[in-house]
């Protein structure tokens, strides 16, 4: 049973015990990430991220790596829009460790000038390794199309000259700011018993001092009234495609209909976006996997609608076999969003989808890690019960509804295309002549 | 602190078929793994890559469901199938509702024993391996790594070989070659099955033996082993790949089979050398004193043959001279002064204690399972693997960076946007 509990300044605890194996995973998560960046410091929420496992006052730079090793422990973060979070999953003792290390990095960063300077080129370094990949690439660059106005639209790990810009101060000042116990959420789950972690949650970040929060940045992204097309002609050996929409929030009850529909065109992926990465979705019967896989008109297809705080978009990613054209496979992957958005989904589709989702439930929370991620995720971007509650909204969903979401969201109007549209190489990875 | 204990039920089936089962109760559902000894290694010598094919077509038909059905069949449950190929393995792997098991197993029976392999579904996949392929020869991580084996592990080792194969191969396959490649090299004798979640031993056993239990097919040949000649040089290899904004540097040699004595000293110095914490020396060298990488880490996959040890690297163009030189440079103190007993001791005590969260998921024993199955370890591997790694002293592990490590000896690939 998971247990809620709110330290006098502010930090919410929650607690849940899992006797099914003797470990702990400890997530630390604030409500701040890359959309609460300003044009100039885009990037920093990550880089603030990458600068907390540098050392702290009571952790020298020397002695972050061991700690929770000693006990067979793993550790870890990472930034996205609208969340920082880390984590520690290690054998049960450490839980006291691990409390202690999330109340040190919440508090005591040092963020010496030195390893801020070095931490630049690793960043550059990542983005760089991104950049190697050209449908990473791509969705970079159709989310940078498809927002205008909000922040969304710039990729979490900041652009380039950004990132060669900004100064330690920028770095430290952004910590300040808004790693306060007021802006997190503490979750604990596994083999513990849930007093003791709240007493020992008090013992470590109790005295750590609220502090007012700065406003957020409110813009509100206009709506689309046509649509937007992105075309990147680089050297490559492989054509992607990708289509995205805008779509509701989590907080939205649309949100849910657009999880069936996003199962029936491309298979059920899941909620989980730390464990989603091991396992593709179920998708062979699925309408899009038939129209472009199935027919040779590209080798995977994919769709991601991510729960976020805010509408985002809901982006389709193709690669196109070899030999065949883009406009081919965009015409193919129109035609059925087009039939789904004037004849929505059919019975059995609306079952299986439903199967899926519920089947996904259980596989992606088959962890302590895992399912405190999910505690965390869900209680920073909408509260915890968005989490508990998902198999009934899911089984809630009708026929309708997804139609009705259908036709609302897959209109030409609210629709961003980008091509990557390969130049051809020679050996060396040179642009061939087109002379 | 007390080591877990998988005990898992171990059968064999009257045909030579391999059961391992262990019921866990942490969440309904079960992970299926079948590993069938008919990895790329057993690819013919004039066609590397026609394992791969066949592992992305035997799921699309059988003798009594179309890919249709099949599809259907896995998605109303919400199963994604793997089905991947390694050096000398040929893995099933799914996890489904435990309500689904037998449904589930009898599919896997009909896809593993009866594959129709159609022509237009065959003709579907080559075109998704020719572009997955294709969108290899543009990643510079997959043709640094694809290059430095081709030169540890020179013709005719198939270790060398990518294992989809080329562009050319994979085109001229036939069905007809797949089918007869699917008979000699799937058989009950060299199939190993293990099950991992909320269903009881017994209950698994006895749908394995419904399923498999009449497949009576003649034992196959055992693919050759190759001998390995070590480098005896430093080598090494520039792939200029403009179009690409850093490079990937992978750096490595040949080591050891699985079953050397010199294993577990070998693993632990690999261990803090280039995994502990965030990569251990290398880690330390590369990543945090001199910010030059987004990671830097080594592995070690001593196997069947004489496994390598990579080190790897992501750096950009600018770095590359001074990378290669800090690894260099770490191999050398590596080789000359060895661990400290405090790096050996932290390494093994991660190690051991790391046990309990390698073995929490379903996925996580299935595949701990066959590992020692196929390996011969033992069922009681997990209980005895401590006892192993403290059984390691200093001088074994420094004697394993002696023996297989050396700045002279060094195989390097460089793959990006970079020319000397």
């Amino acid at each position: 049973m998971l247990r809620r509990a709110t330290l006098d300044n502010g930090l919410t605890v929650l607690v849940q015990e899992e006797h099914t194996a003797p470990l702990a995973s400890v997530w630390c998560w604030y409500k701040v990430g890359s959309k609460d960046e300003r044009p100039g410091l885009t990037g920093v929420s990550h880089w603030v991220e990458h600068m907390n496992f540098k050392g702290t006052t009571n952790i020298p730079r020397d002695q972050v790596k061991g700690i929770i090793e000693q006990f067979g422990g793993s550790w870890n973060g990472y930034t996205w829009i609208d969340q920082t979070t880390y984590l520690e999953t290690a054998t049960k003792d450490a839980l006291d460790r691990m409390l202690f290390i999330e109340a040190e990095r919440m508090a005591n960063g040092l963020y010496h000038p030195d390893d801020c300077e070095s931490e630049r080129s690793v960043i550059i370094s990542e983005l760089h390794g991104g950049e190697n990949d050209p449908d990473q690439f791509l969705d970079q660059e159709v989310v940078a199309t498809a927002f205008k106005a909000h922040p969304y639209r710039h990729p979490t790990i900041g652009w380039q000259a950004d990132l060669e810009a900004m100064t330690r101060d920028d770095l430290y000042g952004f910590y300040r700011q808004w790693y306060v116990p007021n802006n997190a959420s503490l979750v604990i789950v596994g083999d513990v018993d849930t007093d003791e972690v709240l007493r020992r949650a008090e013992h470590h970040f109790g005295s750590i001092p609220a502090k007012l929060l700065s406003p957020r940045q409110t813009t509100v992204e206009p709506e689309q009234t046509g649509e937007r097309r992105v075309t990147i002609r680089k050297p490559g050996t492989a054509a992607y495609l990708k289509v995205a929409y805008h779509v509701p929030s989590v907080h939205d009850p649309r949100f849910y209909p657009l999880l069936v529909l996003d199962a029936a065109l491309t298979g059920a992926y899941g909620l989980n976006l730390w464990s989603s990465f091991r396992m593709p979705p179920p998708q062979r019967s699925t309408r899009l996997y038939r129209a472009l896989v199935g027919k040779g008109l590209a080798s995977a297809v994919s769709g991601s609608l991510m729960p976020t705080q805010l509408p985002f978009v809901y982006i389709i990613s193709a690669t196109a076999t070899a030999g065949t054209p883009l406009s081919a496979v965009e015409a193919a992957l129109l035609d059925e969003l087009n039939a789904v958005a004037r004849g929505g989904i059919t019975p059995g589709e609306l079952t299986k989808a439903k199967s899926q989702l519920n089947a996904r439930l259980v596989f992606e929370n088959d962890s302590v890690t895992n399912i405190a991620h999910q505690i965390g995720y869900f209680e920073t971007i909408a509260g915890v019960d968005v989490f508990t509650n998902f198999r009934t909204r899911i089984a809630a969903v009708t026929l309708e509804e997804v139609a009705d979401a259908a036709r609302q969201m897959l209109t030409e109007s609210n629709r961003t295309v980008g091509w990557f549209d390969p130049l051809p190489l020679d050996r060396g990875g040179n642009v061939e002549d087109a002379a | 602190m007390t080591q877990p204990s998988l005990v898992p039920a171990r059968s064999t089936l009257d045909n030579g078929i391999v059961v391992l089962a262990k019921r866990t109760r942490t969440t309904p559902a079960v992970t299926i793994n079948i590993a069938i000894n008919a990895g790329s290694i057993c690819d013919p010598p004039d066609a590397p890559g026609a394992m791969y094919l066949l592992s992305k077509v035997i799921d699309r038909g059988t003798t009594t469901r179309s890919a249709d059905d099949i599809a259907e069949a896995l998605d109303i449950r919400g199963i994604s199938l793997g089905v991947t190929v390694t050096r000398h393995l040929f893995s099933f792997i799914c996890t489904c509702l435990a309500d689904d098991f037998q449904d589930v197993m009898t599919l896997l029976g009909d896809i593993i024993r009866t594959p129709s392999l159609p022509d237009a579904q065959l003709g579907t996949r080559k075109g998704e391996v020719i572009t997955m392929l294709r969108q290899d020869e543009d990643n510079p991580g997959v043709r640094a790594t694809e290059s430095l084996m081709e030169l540890l592990y020179p013709r005719p080792h198939p270790y060398g070989r990518r294992s989809k194969g080329t562009v050319d191969v994979i085109e001229n396959l036939t069905r007809d070659r797949l089918a007869a490649l699917h008979a000699a090299r799937f058989a009950p004798s060299v199939v190993t099955i293990v099950t991992a979640g909320d269903v009881d031993p017994g209950e698994s056993l006895s749908a394995i033996e419904r399923v498999f239990g009449d497949w009576k097919v003649p034992p196959p040949h055992s693919p050759p082993l190759f001998h390995l000649t070590p480098a005896t040089s430093r080598r090494r290899v520039d792939i200029p790949m403009m179009n690409k904004a850093q490079a990937d540097l992978a750096y490595g040699y040949t080591t050891m089979r699985r079953n050397d004595p010199d294993y577990y000293a070998c693993w632990l110095m690999n261990h803090a050398f280039g995994q502990y914490s965030m990569s251990g020396r290398l880690g330390d060298s590369i990543r945090e004193r001199q910010g030059m990488a987004y990671y830097a880490y080594s592995t070690l996959d001593a196997n069947i043959m004489e496994g390598p040890l990579l080190i790897r690297a992501g750096v950009s163009a600018a770095n590359i001279d001074r990378a290669v030189a800090s690894i260099d440079e770490e191999v050398h103190k590596l080789v000359a002064d060895g661990l400290t007993q405090k790096e050996l001791d932290d390494s093994r005590r991660f190690l051991i204690y790391a046990m309990p969260r390698a073995l929490e998921t379903n996925a996580g024993i299935a595949n701990y399972l066959q590992t020692t199955e196929f390996f011969e370890l033992g069922l009681d591997y997990d209980v005895r693997v401590p006892d192993l790694l403290r059984a390691v002293t200093l001088e074994q592990a420094n004697a394993a960076a002696h023996k297989y490590l050396s700045v002279d000896r060094a195989t390097i690939v460089i793959a990006g946007p970079y020319q000397r």
